[in-house]
């Protein structure tokens, strides 16, 4: 068949194929209309291999090629249902994936928790070590932040209850920040997060221990306590995800580094997803709930103990009948 | 369909030392989709772009929420880490592949097969735009632009997805008129495509250029080198139309 003959015999598909494609790419289309545009977008591939293979003018086949690729966007269109991956993802994704890949996640902690007691342990008891991590006016406003005698305490502790929204801004903006960052930092062959997580390992560790040493026992532990179980799990998780990147980028194994970084960075992504989740509600119970100067300081302590072993329970046990997400 | 003669293979580039930064995907449909992944300075332009949208909705927003006192501080931090964390990935994921700035430029975000961009790689390219940036000024992403073939910086390395123009469709254009031949010998493929390429684009080419062009085949199309234009046009219109 000649090139012309070709054209006119399925000019008029061409057409109105395109006036749907123009539909659906403005997401206008009506599912009526739609039930044939795989059909017709099959035989739109088989017209453009036949164009190309009978040698029809580059034109032609420019142009044929134009439809299908946009026809092929709009048939692998990304279809979003982000509240019920989102629910199946906390109920039972997330501490399955945790629990899976729990060697990253062990290293992390090890590394942030082990670094943290150490330089806790250490400034407690060689009490000038702090200044060897912050200089003297950080732990000026440290100490003023904690002091026993303020109403409220926490960050900017002269503030009245209008103000917990804005630390809840000031939490999400610079946790989930440094969550990113943490993760981020994988890329380079894990050095990055390795360098977060020991350095918030560490300061978090000088502080508390200088804290602990001067007498701020009661005000610094019942603020921490209660967000800690989320905010201190969530940095350990954003360090696995990125320690998982670099990771892939020494030890590719038997894939080329650029495929072993693409599949850990897949996998890895859904921790930060979790991540992003966990310190949301950290800085809600951080803004409301660690910032209220209780005279029972046992009731945080019971709240806070509580919700590490929520946290803990929930990494451990949920998710792991078969059904769950269903 | 007759099988397609090695030369032809539309996944290798058509013929070695060919310069070309198109990228052939093939689908499961059987056919190949070809990408046109975009440079390093249109890149940097819808980012550029990206960012003025950004300052200014930033500045729009500060003066907004003043008035809001603490309330509005707390709001305008939220909307801050919005605007850093997730300008991009939002667009990307919703608005079929283009942020305004790609939009504007003429781009689109797709994974490597072709497919639009979903939320984890659309993630994990914006997440990890920060050591792009590193050490100072998008040095290590513009170097790496430059370093590949297809001008992914290490967030889409690591993602798995590539920034390629969105094609216009081409203007169709008329032959020239003639009256339709038959080639003194059969023509291969290759051999149609440069008949029709040349018939294609007549209107782009001056006639002195045509006629020398043409005259290179006078020998094997057996006429004066003045008639091998006409000659050519006749041939490309007797492959379009039936003799």
């Amino acid at each position: 068949m000649k090139q012309s003959q070709f054209e006119a015999r399925h000019r008029d598909a061409w057409a109105a194929f395109t006036v749907q494609l123009e539909a659906l790419e403005k997401s206008k289309a009506d599912a009526e209309a739609s039930t044939r545009f795989a059909a017709d977008y099959r035989q739109l591939c088989q017209q453009l291999a036949l164009a190309e293979t009978r040698g029809y003018g580059s034109h032609l086949v420019e142009r044929l090629q134009g439809l299908a690729m946009r026809a092929h966007q709009q048939f692998y269109r990304h279809r979003s249902h982000l509240a019920a991956d989102l629910l199946g993802f906390l109920l039972a994704g997330f501490p399955r994936l945790v629990r899976e890949q729990w060697r990253s996640v062990a290293l992390a902690s090890l590394l942030f928790y082990g670094s943290l007691l150490l330089m806790g342990g250490l400034v407690y008891v060689f009490p000038d070590l702090v200044y060897s991590v912050m200089d003297p006016a950080q732990v000026a406003s440290m100490e003023s932040m904690y002091d026993p005698d303020a109403r409220r305490i926490g960050p900017l502790s002269e503030r009245g209850s209008g103000d917990d929204w804005m630390m809840f801004g000031h939490y999400i903006m610079n946790n989930i920040g440094i969550a990113f960052q943490t993760f981020a930092g994988g890329l380079l062959f894990g050095l990055g997060s390795l360098f977060f997580l020991l350095f918030n390992g560490i300061t978090i560790g000088a502080v508390a221990g200088h804290l602990s040493e001067i007498g701020y026992t009661e005000t610094f532990w019942s603020f921490v306590i209660g967000h800690g179980a989320f905010e201190l799990t969530a940095i350990t998780f954003a360090g696995a995800a990125g320690l998982q990147l670099g990771w892939a980028l020494l030890a590719p194994g038997r894939l080329p580094r650029a495929e072993a970084l693409r599949r850990a960075a897949s996998e890895s992504v859904k921790l930060v997803a979790g991540v992003i989740v966990m310190l949301l509600i950290a800085a809600f119970i951080e803004a409301y709930w660690s910032s209220i100067a209780l005279s029972a300081t046992w009731l945080k302590y019971l709240i806070g103990g509580g919700l590490w072993l929520l946290v803990g329970a929930y990494f451990l046990l949920v998710g792991r009948s078969p059904h769950a997400p269903d | 369909m007759s099988p397609i003669p090695p030369s032809a293979d539309p996944a290798a580039p058509p013929r070695a030392g060919l310069l070309d930064t198109r990228h052939h995907v093939e689908t499961p449909e059987g056919i190949d989709l070809i990408l046109r992944p975009a440079g390093l300075l249109p890149r940097s332009l819808a980012y550029g772009i990206d960012l003025l949208i950004r300052g200014g909705l930033m500045l729009l927003m500060f003066f907004l929420l003043i008035w809001l006192g603490r309330f509005g501080m707390g709001l305008g931090l939220i909307l801050t880490f919005l605007m850093t964390w997730w300008y991009m990935v939002l667009f990307e994921v919703l608005a079929q592949g283009r942020s305004p700035g790609k939009r504007f430029m003429g781009l689109r975000v797709v994974h490597d097969d072709g497919t639009p961009v979903g939320w984890s790689a659309s993630l994990v390219r914006n997440l990890l735009r920060v050591v792009d940036m590193l050490p100072f000024g998008y040095t290590l992403g513009i170097l790496s632009c430059l370093a590949n073939p297809t001008f992914k910086r290490l967030g889409d390395l690591a993602a798995g997805t590539l920034v390629v123009y969105r094609d216009e469709e081409p203007q169709v254009p008329a032959l020239p008129e003639a009256p339709a031949q038959r080639a003194p010998f059969s023509l291969s493929r290759d051999e149609q495509n440069a008949v029709m390429g040349f018939a294609e684009r007549h209107a782009s080419l001056s006639a002195a250029r045509r006629t020398e062009l043409a005259s290179l085949l006078a020998e094997p199309l057996e006429v004066p080198a003045e008639q091998a234009e006409a000659r050519l046009n006749g041939i490309a219109r007797g492959l379009v139309d039936p003799l």
